[in-house]
């Protein structure tokens, strides 16, 4: 895909009083691929996540989304872009079903009433095109779903607003090894689909299993954003820790507890 | 909420996948099941089992209540005391559908007694004492209300104070604007007696027989209507649709229980129906007692409000918005919901609701004084809301809660009174009265043990 990134950005400052917490930070995310974003913990991808979601106001720097020069001031700037973010500690109501929690603050309505045959069919079409099968009902409350479950609709909502952006914070970081693969799964029918999707992950096999394009941040810097089929798992932890490619370079031998795609 | 059902996640994972599956699912599920009645029973016991109660729990204890009332107490199963129980329990019963809304965000207003003692004396000091006509005392008592709501609701959730605190500031500060405005003005004071005729209506008349026959059928038939446009809407989509049997079923058992209250209340209730010897036109004559017969007033006034506010609950953007927010504030937050403005709002509809509670407590003794709103009133009322299976904890609860606990509430005060005979009969009827809100408390809390633990919220 040779085409503009989806998300563009250039040379991003910010900072938090004294603190720096960012540096030139330049990020791509491109339709159709995961775009995953990695760094040790202080490294700003969580800063960096909020700058994009509009949490934070950028101190300087550009943001360009599909092409064009946009701001960003508020979360409501985001998503009227298109680009929703999907929380670690997800977003849901417990006391709320699926299908309530998918159209939560964007109900549909026939003038004062809730459509609520509508939205349900609407849910139900959304996870079927993903072809989620871990979900029986949704009207299912969220309570009674698993992690990987609540994970499914989080994201699922993201589908059903036709976001052009998903930004994925650590969605495996609670889930056993099934339910992961349930998740990087949905992941990759996401990009599938034409979506940009960043994936912020600690989880190195997670991230290259799933990474089209795999961007590391350190101490504030962008130390490098590769394609996948370029690194390695020795490479990137080295990256993540020292923000340097060690001098052995990418040649040096696979790792034994190396895993690949 | 979420730190109650996280630790079920793994457990849930494992059911997913058992044959019985699509029972749990269905257990777990907010819209209807299809199947038969059989099917539809069994879902709702398993939701009952796994601790989603809802009134369940209150309706039984009413039920229980009734019948030891009916045993122990002659007076009580009467039809006089029938229109009494109604009567008496309107106050409390609209303070609590207030409440309810209140609740589900967790939040609390102890001020609402108070609050409606305040509106109850700025309609009472306007009609008698300035004469004003009654549409706009009613009015001037539910803009005083609203005002009260906007203040407290701003007050907690702009300035964030915690809304126990805020509420028990205007707890004490109402009592004083109360005394204030029953003591000063045109007019009687300490005690204003109620001299408008609608006012006093409220509580002390009641509709004409066939009209009291044409509101049940109509409340009857609204419901059924509504459950028909339900299904139609969800078949349409090819949507599971609730059973036309269990349909029927429920609007049958509306329909007794509503025109079998009609008919009671149709019937003359007057403790002395002989005819007693009076003076009219100064010559004595036996003259019949008047009939106190027919559907009182504030039935119409409860019913209307209830059916509102359910709907407003149920079927509205807003409603979804408030439990949203009750459920978990911040992915409310994060979904673009005004939190603060729902938060404001919650406490104005409580204030306003607490106005029109206080407007039919005067009516119902005729007078506005302090006493009958301080005390109990409000505990009484927040008791009615819990009792019914409203949590305190937010997030969970309907209209209907604020309407079977109201009733519990109601008749346990009306049957304890008589009771006990001599001294100590108000003492155990507040220790009674403490112990079954201590028990609607307690199911609520296991209830949302149980919840969490079966993934039901």
């Amino acid at each position: 895909m040779a085409d503009v990134p989806t998300l563009e950005l250039h040379n991003i400052n910010k900072s938090f009083g004294p603190v720096h917490v960012l540096h030139d930070v330049d990020f791509e995310a491109h339709a159709g691929e995961v775009t995953a974003l990695v760094g040790d913990n202080g490294a700003g991808k969580s800063t960096l996540v909020k700058c994009i979601s509009g949490t934070y106001s950028i101190d300087s720097g550009e943001y360009l989304f599909e092409g064009k020069k946009v701001h960003v001031h508020s979360p409501r700037d985001a998503s009227a872009l298109g680009i929703e973010i999907v929380y670690q500690d997800l977003a849901l109501c417990d006391n709320l079903d699926i299908v309530e929690n998918m159209f939560l603050g964007r109900e549909r309505t026939k003038g004062l009433v809730l459509d609520e045959s509508s939205m349900e069919q609407a849910a139900q079409e959304t996870l079927s095109s993903l072809a989620v099968r871990t979900v029986r009902s949704v009207r299912q409350r969220v309570a009674s779903l698993s992690g990987g479950q609540r994970q499914t609709v989080a994201i699922a909502k993201a589908v059903l607003w036709n976001s052009k952006v998903v930004v994925l914070d650590e969605p495996t970081a609670a889930l056993g090894v099934a339910q992961t693969a349930q998740v990087l799964s949905l992941v990759r029918r996401l990009a599938d689909r034409g979506l940009a999707v960043v994936l912020i992950s600690h989880n190195m096999n997670d991230v290259l299993e799933v990474a089209d394009r795999i961007a590391v941040l350190h101490l504030g810097q962008m130390a490098a954003q590769v394609a996948r089929k370029d690194t390695n798992q020795q490479m990137l932890v080295e990256l993540i820790t020292t923000g340097r490619q060690g001098v052995d370079g990418p040649a040096a031998a696979p790792s034994a507890n190396e895993v690949t795609a | 909420m979420t730190s109650l059902s996280k630790p079920s996640s793994p457990t849930d994972e494992h059911t997913s996948d058992t044959p019985d599956d699509a029972d749990a699912v269905a257990v777990a599920s907010t819209a209807p099941v299809s199947g038969g009645i059989v099917r539809y029973t069994r879902t709702y016991l398993q939701r009952v089992r796994g601790g989603d109660m809802g009134s369940l729990p209150a309706a039984t204890g009413l039920v229980i209540l009734i019948i030891l009332f009916s045993i122990v107490q002659e007076t009580f199963a009467g039809l006089y005391n029938f229109g009494n129980l109604l009567t008496e329990g309107a106050g409390p019963i609209l303070l609590a559908m207030g409440l309810v809304f209140v609740l589900l965000l967790g939040e609390i207003d102890l001020s609402a007694g108070y609050a409606a003692g305040v509106c109850a004396a700025v309609m009472v000091r306007l009609t008698s004492g300035y004469g004003s006509p009654w549409p706009v005392s009613i009015g001037a008592a539910i803009v005083t209300g609203v005002i009260i709501g906007f203040v407290i609701g701003w007050l907690r959730a702009k300035v964030r104070i915690p809304s126990f605190v805020v509420t028990l500031a205007f707890f004490l500060a109402f009592q004083g604007v109360m005394l204030y405005i029953v003591n000063n003005g045109k007019g009687q004071h300490g005690d204003i007696g109620m001299t408008d005729k609608v006012q006093l209506a409220f509580e002390n008349s009641q509709m004409p027989v066939w009209m009291g026959w044409a509101f049940g059928i109509v409340f009857v038939a609204g419901y059924a209507v509504a459950k028909v446009l339900g299904r139609i809407s969800r078949m349409r989509q090819k949507l599971a649709a609730e059973p036309l049997s269990v349909i029927a079923v429920k609007v049958g058992a509306l329909a007794i229980g509503v025109l079998l209250a009609v008919y009671a209340l149709n019937k003359n209730r007057a403790l002395h129906t002989k005819p007693i010897l009076t003076n009219v036109n100064g010559k004595l004559q036996f003259v019949k007692p008047p009939a106190v017969q027919g559907v009182p007033w504030v039935v119409l006034v409860i019913a209307g409000f209830f059916v509102l506010w359910t709907f407003l609950l149920a079927r509205t953007r807003y409603g979804r918005h408030v439990y949203a927010v009750g459920g978990n504030e911040e992915a409310a937050r994060r979904a673009g919901i005004p939190v603060d403005r729902i938060r404001i709002s919650v406490f104005v509809l409580c204030s306003g609701m607490a106005a029109v509670g206080g407007i039919m407590i005067g009516s119902n003794v005729s007078s506005v004084s302090v006493a009958n709103y301080g005390g109990n009133t409000l505990l009484l009322a927040v008791g009615a809301a819990v009792i019914g299976g409203t949590s305190l904890f937010g997030g969970k609860g309907k209209m209907i809660d604020a309407l079977v606990g109201g009733a519990v509430v109601e008749v346990i005060q009306n049957g304890m009174s008589d009771l006990v005979k001599g001294t100590n009969s108000s003492a155990v009827q507040y220790v009674i009265t403490g112990l079954v809100l201590l028990l609607a408390a307690a199911v609520d809390a296991l209830s949302r043990r149980r919840a969490g633990a079966s993934g039901l919220g």
